[in-house]
């Protein structure tokens, strides 16, 4: 009972002491992130890695998932007679949560796994360290660089996903059914407006965030070898995946409040 | 080609060697305490170098020699104690004050640190690119091959490091540490799992840009026959503490257990 409780005490110290250092990186990243020289050719380079490599498995991603909604909502409405709610339930299921949260996921998985891996790398080879020696700080150059990316691209990646996911499910749909694409997105967009779309698109970026700053964080905390190195890069993507879905859970009650 | 008397001639490269600094050591430091979790590694170590001369830290694995050299650039701080660069206390500077700092410093890792991900012209640049951004893109180009020139690696620019020897990387780090003109060098184990050839080389190299530029330098190694060929003064460390500091003369004649015995096995 006692090993019990001192096991309990133990997790729970380790889960605070986690928290308090990933509060102080952040705090570390952010006053870097505001002072100059801002670091604008690693940004682009970032942009471009997070960004445009992302973009086939988001798109990939999305499409599938498109496809999928098809069919099961067509089985379920055509169930219940609301089959005409077709192209609307697939729209809608899309933009609003499975477009956003596919592309954190998988967004999640590849950037995250792939950040957290090569900053661990530059960690125990003691690149960050010749980056800190060379009167270049690494909290801006690197760890800054790849959050902004992450909080940029991710809303972008989104939409792509957004896009894919709605051809995939109309080109589902087509196949049992003709129907054309113009029909398809008349039925599907009827009585949208922007507050169906845009909060959230843009609580992506706050995925974008959580992956980049948790990525990062595990990526230059690392100790140990390859060994290390590999922890960092499950780790990145097992906390920034569920911190991902946790955030969701939040930032859907906060939009259902504000954008009713 | 550049040779390295034409790199020393230019303005600003080579330094007056009676340009006065008030006795101030370029650097010092003082009763420097660490430890990491239960291991002590550092007990109160205090240590001082001069412009223009070498001192080398010897001693077993494990002693704080590398500690040391990490605490002088800012890498860790020291649980007490105090480090003074040329004058000024670091060990309370922020990581952008340490900036300036380090500006003034070289340090050559002891696997060279090279970043992967950038050729050999991209690393010697690095400092460049960041710090000299009044510099225009053929200017650095230039710099990059003088400082290659230097040691002797001018036709590896395009290389990736993963293409490069121990010894050429420790090379190309070198060249990578003096890209700022530096007047402090800290060099950490440099001739550490390389050949006696090549062992030989960089400490030639040393010596040889050691006279060019006039820096204070720091070595760390454990490489006796080196530390003979490069330093001015030996300091000994075993335990964490400095056991003696002086000419290699003076530890050959000295009476203490631990320096007879370190002698007799290097």
């Amino acid at each position: 009972m006692s090993s019990n409780a001192a096991l309990s005490d133990g997790l729970m110290g380790g889960f605070f002491e986690w928290f308090g250092d990933l509060g102080i990186f952040f705090w570390r990243v952010l006053r870097a992130a505001v002072r100059p020289p801002f670091e604008f050719r690693e940004l682009f380079l970032q942009l471009d890695e997070i960004g445009s490599k992302s973009l086939p498995l988001v798109a990939l991603a999305g499409a599938a998932t498109g496809v999928v909604l098809s069919m099961e909502a067509r089985y379920s409405l055509t169930r219940f007679g609301a089959k005409s709610l077709l192209p609307a339930a697939i729209v809608f299921s899309v933009i609003h949560e499975t477009g956003p949260i596919i592309t954190g996921l998988v967004v999640s998985g590849r950037v995250g796994a792939g950040i957290g891996a090569e900053l661990a790398s530059m960690k125990v080879t003691e690149q960050i360290d010749a980056i800190e020696a060379s009167a270049v700080n690494p909290y801006r150059l690197l760890a800054a660089t790849r959050i902004l990316a992450c909080i940029l691209m991710l809303p972008l990646l989104t939409l792509a996903s957004d896009a894919c996911g709605v051809v995939a499910g109309w080109f589902a749909q087509a196949l049992v059914e003709p129907l054309s694409f113009h029909q398809f997105i008349n039925s599907g967009f009827k009585g949208a407006d922007f507050n169906d779309f845009l909060p959230p698109t843009f609580k992506t970026a706050m995925f974008g965030f959580i992956i980049g700053l948790i990525a990062s964080f595990q990526g230059m905390r690392t100790q140990g070898g390859a060994e290390g190195v590999g922890r960092a890069a499950t780790s990145s993507v097992v906390l920034s995946s569920l911190f991902v879905i946790l955030a969701d859970v939040v930032l859907v009650k906060i939009i259902l409040i504000f954008f009713p | 080609m550049n040779t390295i008397q034409q790199i020393a001639n230019e303005p600003g490269t080579k330094r007056d060697p009676e340009e006065k600094h008030d006795g101030v050591p370029a650097v010092a430091v003082k009763d420097l305490d660490k430890s990491f979790g239960a291991q002590k590694v550092l007990n109160g170590v205090s240590l001082s170098v001069q412009r223009g001369e070498t001192l080398a830290i010897l001693g077993r694995s494990g002693t704080g020699k590398s500690v040391t050299l990490r605490i002088v650039i800012g890498l860790e701080k020291p649980d007490s104690g105090s480090v003074h660069i040329q004058g000024q206390e670091i060990t309370h500077l922020t990581l952008d004050e340490l900036g300036d700092i380090r500006k003034k410093m070289g340090f050559l890792f002891q696997h060279a640190a090279l970043y992967d991900s950038l050729n050999v012209e991209q690393n010697v640049a690095f400092p460049l690119v960041h710090h000299k951004r009044e510099m225009s893109k053929s200017e650095q180009a230039d710099r990059v091959r003088q400082l290659l020139a230097e040691v002797g690696m001018e036709g590896a620019l395009a290389k990736m490091p993963s293409d490069l020897s121990g010894g050429m990387q420790k090379r190309v780090g070198l060249a990578r540490a003096l890209a700022l003109e530096p007047e402090i060098l800290l060099l950490d184990e440099p001739t550490a799992g390389l050949d006696p050839i090549s062992s030989g080389e960089i400490d030639e190299l040393v010596l040889k840009l050691q006279q060019e530029h006039q820096m204070a330098s720091i070595v760390v190694t454990h490489d006796l026959h080196s530390a003979k060929t490069i330093a001015n003064r030996l300091a000994l460390l075993d335990k964490g503490k400095v056991v003696i500091d002086g000419t290699y003369d003076e530890l050959e004649k000295s009476d203490i257990e631990f320096v007879r015995e370190f002698l007799k096995y290097s």
